[in-house]
């Protein structure tokens, strides 16, 4: 497996919200091309409202693209909605723990939906609970859990269906700074560690230098402003460099 | 002293302090009652027994009633037209609120159709299936679903609609069956309202199941207020009432419960409306 072969692909896609040709249709993405690699950990940019999450729904097969193909392994996402189960895991902004379940109940729901034996599950649960630093408190329901810790319950139960493809929209962003930084460096480790590909939403550039391989800057309707690749040899006057264009580019 | 001697010693007061909250809010709990029937008490003292028989005449014919079971079982009777009239109307009702909540044209259409329901009388249901059955039973079954299955729907519809979006849309990212997402989703999240709908309803169809019986029965709770009412004997009407009440009352102790057991989840706050 390498980083070129591309396991999500975007050709000319467009998503417009309300009626077709209506005065108040409105595009969110125009014709946009987005190839992302396999182990990938991309960062996607942009200003608030710029169409970041329409593209994370049509990926995570949400909300169909009115126009162009969007494929994921090679098959489309919404049409084969089911084919993906256990495929696509995601993290979202807020923690979305269902308050009727405790901590590792809310972990065990992804595996649930696989029909991983409950013994197994309640393990794998557990697993990872201890692994986010949640030990002692599996059992908790959400109420009682901090915000931080919310926020490392929805990660582990992402991480626990060990799926390929992790899509983040902006997971860190209500979190405190030291946090958010925690927990974005135990993310990113975790991403590595576990070999997948990763779709950050963001629309903080320090958090996207941090966490991505690749940044991608959008514009308004989304389309790319901006591809900047990131290697582990980029040096900190090169980062302040991509820093200083990305700035730029959202200026615009 | 050990740990283990001195542990009983610590948990007394605890427990002392656990009774006497119990013991006020059973005291709480009862009080209006008590007051009701001082009340009534009184007002026998001063009125002929046709009017307001004494409390001890009362409770001497609730214990022929539940003592006897050519009397119990009409109670029992009622019972179970009230429990079978809601567990059909609850069955109806929520498929109907699936169904509208699914379709718009489906809502569109069967909105209409159920607020007119909502207003036709009980009394009239209760012509109209003397006229449209045969049966005893069929009859009070059909007036009990009549009344009780808008206000269920509608309930359910609201739970259903009132769904958070952002949870539904995390669980939906995990790829669920059908089936699994009743489970683990729709169940959870619209189990509250479905409870209340049920305490709402329970008087509602406690109430209608009396005028069922007045009218088209000849046996029950109903049936028997109508006995009462011809010889003018207030005792027995008010000791058969009483036994509806005390249905209600223990129906709405096990709801209460099963919401205590349900919702151990939400958080309590130390501050109340």
């Amino acid at each position: 497996m390498t980083a070129s072969q591309p396991i999500i692909s975007l050709q000319q896609v467009s998503k417009s919200f309300g009626k077709p040709g209506a005065v108040s249709s409105y595009v969110a993405v125009d014709r946009l091309d987005l190839a992302i690699g396999r182990g990938q950990m991309l960062a996607l940019l942009g200003k608030t409202g710029c169409g970041k999450s329409t593209i994370f729904n049509m990926i995570a097969g949400l909300t169909e693209p009115s126009s162009g193909h969007v494929t994921v392994d090679g098959r489309n996402p919404f049409r084969d909605f089911d084919s993906f189960r256990g495929k696509i895991a995601i993290v979202f902004q807020g923690d979305r723990l269902l308050p009727w379940r405790t901590a590792v109940q809310n972990v065990e729901l992804g595996l649930e939906m696989l029909d991983v034996p409950a013994e197994k599950r309640r393990a794998t649960a557990m697993q990872w609970l201890s692994t986010l630093g949640l030990r002692g408190h599996e059992h908790d329901y959400p109420h009682a859990l901090s915000g931080g810790m919310r926020q490392r319950v929805s990660i582990a139960r992402a991480f626990a269906t060990d799926a390929n493809i992790l899509l983040c929209d902006e997971p860190f962003s209500a979190l405190d700074e030291m946090t958010g930084r925690t927990l974005r460096a135990e993310f990113a480790r975790l991403v590595k560690e576990n070999g997948k590909t990763a779709v950050f939403i963001t629309h903080s550039i320090n958090e996207a230098l941090e966490i991505g391989d690749r940044i991608v800057v959008l514009k308004r309707p989304a389309n790319i402003a901006v591809d900047l690749p990131l290697t582990s040899e980029t040096t900190a006057v090169e980062k302040e460099a991509i820093r200083n264009q990305i700035q730029t580019v959202l200026a615009a | 002293m050990t740990m283990s001697q001195a542990q009983p010693a610590s948990s007394s007061p605890g427990s002392a302090s656990r009774g006497v909250a119990l013991g006020r809010r059973a005291v709480t709990y009862i009080l209006p009652f008590l007051v009701v029937a001082g009340i009534w008490q009184v007002a026998s003292l001063f009125f002929p027994p046709f009017l307001f028989p004494s409390l001890v005449d009362v409770f001497k014919r609730c214990i022929v009633i539940l003592s006897s079971w050519s009397q119990f079982s009409d109670v029992l009777a009622t019972v179970g037209r009230i429990l079978a009239g809601l567990a059909g109307a609850f069955i109806f009702g929520t498929a109907f609120a699936v169904v509208m909540a699914r379709s718009r044209a489906a809502n569109e259409f069967l909105s209409p159709i159920l607020t007119l329901f909502q207003g036709i009388p009980a009394l009239s249901w209760v012509v109209f299936a003397i006229i449209w059955f045969h049966g005893i039973e069929p009859r009070i079954f059909f007036i009990m679903v009549m009344t009780t299955l808008p206000a269920f729907a509608f309930q359910v519809l609201g739970a259903l609609q009132g769904m958070s979006r952002d949870l539904t849309e995390m669980v939906m990212s995990f790829r669920p069956t059908r089936f699994k997402l009743f489970r683990v989703m729709i169940i959870p999240a619209i189990l509250p309202d479905i409870l209340t709908a049920w305490k709402v309803n329970l008087g509602n169809a406690s109430r209608v199941v009396v005028v069922a019986e007045l009218v088209g029965a000849t046996g029950g709770v109903g049936y028997e207020l109508l006995q009462q009412q011809q010889v003018f004997d207030m005792a027995g009407a008010l000791a058969w009432t009483l036994q509806l009440v005390l249905f209600v009352l223990i129906a709405q102790a096990v709801l209460t419960m099963i919401e205590r057991i349900v919702f151990r989840y939400r958080a309590v706050s130390e501050r109340t409306l």
